[in-house]
């Protein structure tokens, strides 16, 4: 069985950062699971922070630049995705909006997709139903029921066993279950012809 | 091999002084900058086409024949005409009477525009700007090829018994190319024509040009017009010189910076690094420019931007010179020596038409041994 692989793309900011702690258990749970059904996983890391300067100047002069575009390839070519962003503001921070804007809007279609979200407070928490999974439904790709949401609270006096630890697993099985029962994903080539000339010079 | 320039038109303030041109000084300014073309030894001037400010060149043909009567050599053409945009009827006449005036030293570049408020301007809507280039563009071939046309059609009135005039030149419509960045029905409709493909190729990284030209080549043998090889394909390509390429850096550099496509964003470096812009000495523009045969194979026409983001026309001028004089002439014989015999030159009015005069004396001939 080829085998697949999992983005993880962590929005977080700081150097250690909760988004990414999140974003870690995410893929170790799923990547686990995935083991635990016998198909094998590889884990991609892309942290948006490396790429911040990168993908405002896509946004500016339209093409990313080759690191970018390697990052942007690996998210496109995922067969599933995990994605963690602190809330600001209510809704996602920019640069975790800012890298889905260039990455382009058919790139994640049927793509399975786990949500998740740090932030200083849980009254934050449903900033992922608002913000984060409308925003993958848009792009048609296939988010999971559970999203993740840590608060402070989780990490300061959440036991290792506690209702964090329950929510990773849960949307660890169902992000797993989705790349399982797919086909291996292939990334979508811009340049390939969808019609003849004959359906262009018929106007359709 | 055609070398030449293609110019946006745009009207910007020079970032080094403040000083913005007004629109007279611009255009007569690419009027200089054309007849400047020719007296340096280059083959094409081609002319934007745009409807908006910052932009001046509204009126591609007012211009391109105010320089035909000023010139000889210089092959006119434009980069590019708004196939979405325009009526295909008013380009069949402006291009036809242009011809006329230039003795035949016309060619055009399709394209679509990418700014949405410039289409409901001339009652069309860009969600249509795929299908209105390929179908004004097959009226306009036909307006070019048969005296009288029938026509009906999604997007103009339709004609009845209309003839475009005046006709084209010898009965040989002017020669056309396509140019887009990474549209593949354009390098489709390119290829299914037998056309030029034309890959702006500045602004953007090779692999975009590379997977064009190569769609394109691809069809252009899948239609039966010839081997890919022999496809008819033009480049963009964006230089500054100078005989230090320290000093082409710093002088462009403040240019560079606040140049409206991609002004504040990436770096010069980076820029040049990531794209076909090259600064630098002419030595480097000619190695760099050389390059390019190796991921779109051999080419047909190359075409430099010269004069835009506020550059003064004095320093334009000066970079006609050094592309005249000492980038042109080695490029032209590298080229050269580098092109399989068998690889076509671009077409002109000039070789069409022996080819069409040849073609009428060897049937002639064959009917009078028949």
């Amino acid at each position: 069985m080829t085998d697949r692989t999992l983005a993880v793309v962590s929005a977080g900011l700081r150097v250690p950062s909760s988004t990414r702690l999140l974003a870690d258990q995410l893929a170790q749970a799923t990547a686990a699971e995935l083991d635990r059904r016998g198909v094998p996983v590889r884990t991609e890391l892309v942290e948006l922070r490396d790429h911040g300067h990168d993908v405002v100047n896509n946004l500016l002069a339209g093409f990313p630049s080759e690191a970018l575009r390697r990052a942007l390839d690996t998210v496109a070519g995922a067969d599933g995705l995990i994605v963690v962003t602190p809330i600001f503001n209510a809704s996602y921070s920019g640069l975790f909006k800012s890298f889905f804007d260039v990455l382009g809007d058919d790139a994640l279609v049927d793509r399975p997709v786990l949500i998740g979200a740090t932030g200083g407070t849980a009254r934050h928490s449903l900033a992922l139903e608002h913000a984060l999974r409308p925003m993958f439904s848009y792009l048609r790709a296939v988010v999971m029921p559970t999203s993740v949401f840590a608060a402070p609270e989780d990490w300061a006096g959440g036991s290792a066993q506690g209702t964090l630890r329950g929510r990773i697993d849960r949307a660890a099985r169902e992000l797993a279950e989705q790349v399982g029962r797919r086909e291996p994903a292939e990334a979508a080539d811009p340049f390939r012809l969808t019609t003849t000339f004959d359906q262009l010079l018929a106007g359709d | 091999m055609q070398f030449g320039i293609f110019s946006v038109g745009d009207v910007t303030t020079d970032p080094t002084n403040g000083r913005e041109p007004s629109e007279a000084e611009r255009i007569k300014a690419m009027v200089s900058i054309a007849l400047k073309a020719e007296e340096v030894g280059l083959d094409v001037f081609a002319t934007g086409e745009h409807h908006n400010p910052p932009f001046v060149p509204s009126s591609p043909t007012t211009m391109l024949g105010f320089v035909a009567a000023r010139t000889s050599k210089l092959l006119l053409s434009t980069a590019t005409t708004l196939i979405t945009t325009n009526d295909p009827v008013k380009i069949a006449e402006d291009y036809a009477m242009l011809q006329h005036l230039a003795d035949g030293r016309v060619d055009l570049m399709m394209g679509r525009g990418n700014t949405g408020p410039v289409y409901p301007w001339f009652g069309q809507d860009i969600r249509n700007g795929i299908p209105l280039a390929i179908n004004n563009y097959d009226l306009l071939r036909r307006l070019w090829r048969e005296d009288v046309v029938d026509w009906e059609g999604k997007f103009r009135t339709p004609l009845q018994s209309f003839t475009s005039t005046p006709r084209p030149l010898d009965g040989i419509p002017p020669f056309v190319w396509h140019g887009s960045i990474r549209s593949p029905e354009i390098a489709e409709q390119a290829a299914y024509y037998g056309d030029g493909f034309f890959a702006n190729h500045i602004f953007w990284p090779k692999e975009h040009t590379q997977r064009m030209v190569g769609l394109y080549r691809q069809r252009f043998e899948y239609y039966g017009h010839g081997s890919a090889d022999r496809a008819i394909v033009g480049l963009g390509g964006q230089v500054f010189m100078r005989r230090n390429s320290q000093d082409a850096v710093a002088e462009f550099r403040p240019y560079f910076d606040n140049a409206p496509v991609y002004g504040h964003g990436p770096s010069l470096e980076e820029f040049t690094r990531e794209t076909p812009l090259t600064v630098g000495s002419p030595q480097q523009v000619i190695d760099r420019t050389l390059g390019f045969r190796d991921y779109v194979g051999d080419y047909q026409r190359q075409l430099f931007l010269v004069d835009h983001a506020g550059l003064p026309l004095k320093t334009v001028l000066e970079q006609l010179d050094i592309l005249g004089e000492e980038v042109v002439p080695v490029l032209r014989r590298e080229f050269a020596a580098k092109r399989p015999a068998h690889v076509p030159d671009a077409p002109t009015h000039a070789s069409m038409k022996a080819r069409r005069d040849a073609e009428a004396t060897a049937e002639t001939e064959a009917g009078a041994a028949r």
